[in-house]
């Protein structure tokens, strides 16, 4: 076994991934990161966000602001200590942005320009066009190069974190060139490996984002915080699940039924201006929107498309130059994938899964109850998003816990403890191994990926989807769990070594179950209704029993053990959510 | 009425049991509204599991499904079968690049290259971050803004004659870039970046057939920033020349 020494691994190279590696080079530079990714960094799912980043910058606008546009986006379940860091952080990592290069879109002046985006009081979206995300990756990705001390190590696939004595030491990866297996040791691990949209059938996420990361480390035994939680963005197309950023509707873009009606008005988010008015209508916020997507179609009032029902998203009255200048991915995304220009005609859109707020649990130093392991990004859960993540900012996300991620496994590093148990790394990386070599060697299983993939998107979607309740769940629990035990019957067709996907494919395959068991069983369990979790059975929230967060801890072949977590008030008590005329 | 159905042959080779790469031919689905990743995805699903390719977000902007399609490179996630059909489609990996597996190329020396360029800001003096950003007005941003727009998906590379004939040719991608930061008012390092982009491997083996910019699937117009550096060098070279102790 060849083990790789070096002083922080870092899991997933995408935007939480690379700001956290430059996070440890800038501030230790003797220290060696290795900075491992199933895929080339710049392919990273950061890079498919469109419409931006939030940060107080303007002058009309207040940190205390998008304080409380955070927490009661969250429905309260936001810790606020975490959300008062947050706040108070990103503008820095924006601006450090800014001097590395990214390519802001800005006012006449020269100042960096800014976009209202769903759920805000005042606009403070930074964006890049609609391809915030592209840039900022690709920003991040190249000043990376900057730094002698991060050594890539690309298409390389984790397995397993490498435990020993209560610490974390280490991680094993399938280097998928070769199909070695290969361990890395080291005295921080940093995980930030993105979302899990996939165990959805349509999803605004690539086919990478099979939750890899957050499984490897709930096997470990560090627990999965609010997992039920799950954000379906708003305007998807349908079929591909392509996003249409939020940013074409804090531009004016209008929602409307087959009547042609803004239907969103008769949803608690009117009036219906005919400018985009802060926190109302179109620019309600994610959760609310998707839930009045749900009732239109029930009340027959969506259109028929191909690929099923949808609503229309409207920006015809921006007109051309407004929809080139701000908004050219969308109208080539629409024209590209539906065939529809959007400066002529409105383009059919859905509700699809777009943002697990759920994930590692950490603190606010990115840090997991395991000593030695960190997460940031979609992949880890501090709360900062509660029970619905305001648009625009889990690219700011990624900034800033990605940083503290690094700097507080530097600290990790240097605060001395005991060196890595090296024969314990080899040994565990050989077990490691040994799980591969024998999906290689058992006879041919009964069980497809493609057939187990398929029959999971389905009950996730009918049973864990937009609106829940006991009996869905209930099914959709003993569905997940039947599935994973028909998962260890699944066939490896391709038994060879070099750049194998089927293999892949089944070992995100076995992440995915492992999250959605953890997603069915604690949205089962959450007997009331919050943010994007809604219970048609338990239409309120329960502040009394609920205003906590949930703990998934793994219990193998068993259903995970699931205990709760006060949520951290430190200034906002709960209140209503209020959106419409009545919030502006 | 049977369901429409296309035929892709697609150039296989496995280095564990294949002498040579070869094309094999699959049967797929048409349907209008798909794609060439959606018929691969269609022959790995249903039909061979063994099939390797590179894919992500299926909206074209990570750059990880570049292809020979029909002898031209192309995102595979943005290449319609209603372009082709009824006629076959012959999907074979990158020009240009060794076949790691089936369509799936080696691509470590682009990233070397990437990396030879510098392709950061290189600041004339650090900015501290309590200066807050720079002002950048959006006519400055213009100059450089369509060289910003690259995915790094290597069409330019697998279209480029030179890069083919040649090598250790730069290449589009990564000149463009260097070209990006060089253009960017943030940026001090253009200096620098010339040992590269003014060599003999960078700008001056380009023997401007423009294909790269043909291909280009984001606009960005590599071909452009290869002429327009090869002019900044050359008054650079002017200008040494008459001013040999002067500053450039």
């Amino acid at each position: 076994m060849d083990v790789i020494e070096t002083d922080v691994v870092i899991v997933g190279a995408g935007g939480a991934g690379l700001r956290a590696a430059i996070a440890v080079a800038e501030t230790d530079p003797s220290l060696n990161v290795a900075l491992t990714s199933k895929v080339y960094p710049m392919r990273s799912h950061t890079v498919a966000a469109e419409g931006g980043a939030a940060a107080v910058i303007k002058d009309n606008d207040s940190l205390e602001n998008h304080f409380n546009d955070t927490v009661t986006g969250g429905d309260w379940l936001c810790d606020q200590d975490a959300v008062d860091l947050f706040i108070n952080e990103a503008p820095k990592e924006l601006t450090r942005m800014e001097h590395w290069g990214c390519p802001w879109s800005r006012e006449p002046g020269g100042h960096v320009a800014v976009r209202p985006f769903g759920g805000m009081k005042v606009e403070r979206t930074w964006y890049a066009a609609d391809k915030t995300g592209f840039h900022m990756l690709h920003t991040l990705f190249q000043t990376s190069l900057k730094y002698p001390s991060i050594k890539r190590f690309d298409e390389y696939y984790a397995t397993d974190l490498l435990v020993e004595d209560g610490r974390c030491q280490g991680i094993a990866a399938i280097e998928l060139r070769s199909g070695q297996m290969r361990a890395f040791a080291a005295k921080a691990v940093i995980i930030a490996t993105g979302g899990a949209g996939r165990i959805f059938p349509f999803t605004t996420n690539g086919g990478i984002n099979t939750g890899d990361g957050a499984v490897m480390a709930y096997r470990a035994g560090v627990p999965l915080k609010d997992m039920e939680f799950v954000q379906y963005h708003p305007t998807g197309l349908p079929g591909t699940g392509i996003l249409i950023t939020e940013g074409a509707r804090g531009e004016g873009g209008v929602l409307i039924n087959n009547e042609g009606y803004r239907y969103l008005q008769d949803y608690g988010l009117g009036p219906p201006d005919p400018w985009p008015r802060k926190k109302a209508m179109e620019l309600g916020p994610r959760d609310r929107l998707s839930q009045a997507f749900w009732h239109e179609e029930r009340a027959g009032k969506t259109v028929a498309t191909p690929h099923g029902q949808a609503v229309h998203l409207d920006l015809r009255h921006l007109g051309e130059k407004k929809i080139n200048e701000r908004l050219p991915m969308v109208r080539e995304l629409a024209h590209s994938y539906m065939g529809v220009d959007p400066v002529f005609e409105p383009i059919p859109v859905r509700p699809v899964v777009h943002y697990m707020m759920g994930g590692i649990h950490t603190d606010i130093d990115a840090a997991t109850p395991l000593a030695g392991l960190f997460a940031a990004g979609e992949c880890a859960c501090v709360s900062i998003n509660g029970a619905n993540r305001l648009g625009s900012n889990s690219l700011t996300e990624i900034l800033v816990f990605g940083g503290r991620a690094g700097r507080g496994a530097v600290e990790h590093v240097r605060s001395g403890g005991k060196d890595v148990d090296r024969s314990a790394v080899e040994v565990q990386a050989g077990e490691a191994q040994k799980r591969i070599t024998a999906l290689f060697q058992k006879p041919d299983g009964t069980e497809t990926v493609v057939g187990l993939r398929k029959e999971m998107n389905e009950i996730m979607e009918s049973g864990a989807g937009i609106y829940r309740s006991k009996e869905s769940l209930e099914e959709t629990c003993k569905t997940i769990g039947d599935l994973r035990r028909r998962y260890a019957d699944v066939r490896l067709e391709d038994k060879s070594n070099v750049f194998n996907t089927d293999l892949v494919q089944v070992l995100e395959l076995g992440s995915m179950l492992d999250a959605a068991h953890v997603l069915a069983h604690s949205a089962l369990n959450r007997e009331e209704s919050r943010g994007s979790h809604q219970r048609l059975d338990k239409t309120e929230r329960d502040d009394d029993s609920y205003l906590k967060h949930t703990l998934a801890h793994y219990a193998g072949e068993d259903d995970p053990r699931l205990e709760y977590l006060d949520v951290k008030i430190t200034k906002s008590p709960p209140g209503e959510r209020v959106y419409g005329g009545a919030a502006s | 009425m049977t369901e429409p159905t296309l035929q892709v042959e697609i150039l296989r080779y496995r280095p564990e049991t294949d002498q040579d790469p070869a094309f094999q031919t699959y049967t797929v689905p048409y349907r209008d509204d798909w794609v060439v990743l959606d018929a691969l995805n269609h022959i790995k699903d249903n039909i061979d599991r063994t099939l390797s390719y590179r894919w992500s977000c299926h909206m074209a902007v990570c750059g990880s499904c570049g292809m020979m399609i029909n002898g031209e490179p192309k995102l595979s996630c943005h290449a319609f079968l209603r372009d082709y059909y009824p006629n076959k489609i012959r999907v074979e990996p990158l020009n240009n690049f060794p076949i790691e597996r089936d369509l799936v190329t080696v691509t470590d020396d682009f990233m070397e290259k990437l990396e030879s360029v510098k392709p950061y800001v290189i600041p004339k003096q650090e900015r501290a971050v309590d200066e807050g950003p720079h002002l950048q007005t959006p006519a400055q941003l213009n100059t450089f803004k369509q060289y910003t727009m690259c995915i790094n998906c290597l069409l330019c590379y697998a279209a480029c004659p030179q890069y083919g004939l040649t090598p250790d040719f730069v290449g589009p991608a990564a000149l463009a870039l260097a070209h990006r930061y060089n253009l960017d008012t943030r940026d001090a390092g253009r200096e620098q970046r010339q040992e590269i982009a003014a060599s003999n491997e960078g700008v001056w083996d380009c023997t401007f057939v423009g294909e790269c910019s043909q291909v280009c699937p984001k606009s960005v117009d590599p071909a452009a920033a290869i002429q327009q550096t090869k002019i900044a060098s050359t008054i650079d070279w002017y200008k040494a020349l008459l001013n040999p102790w002067g500053k450039r």
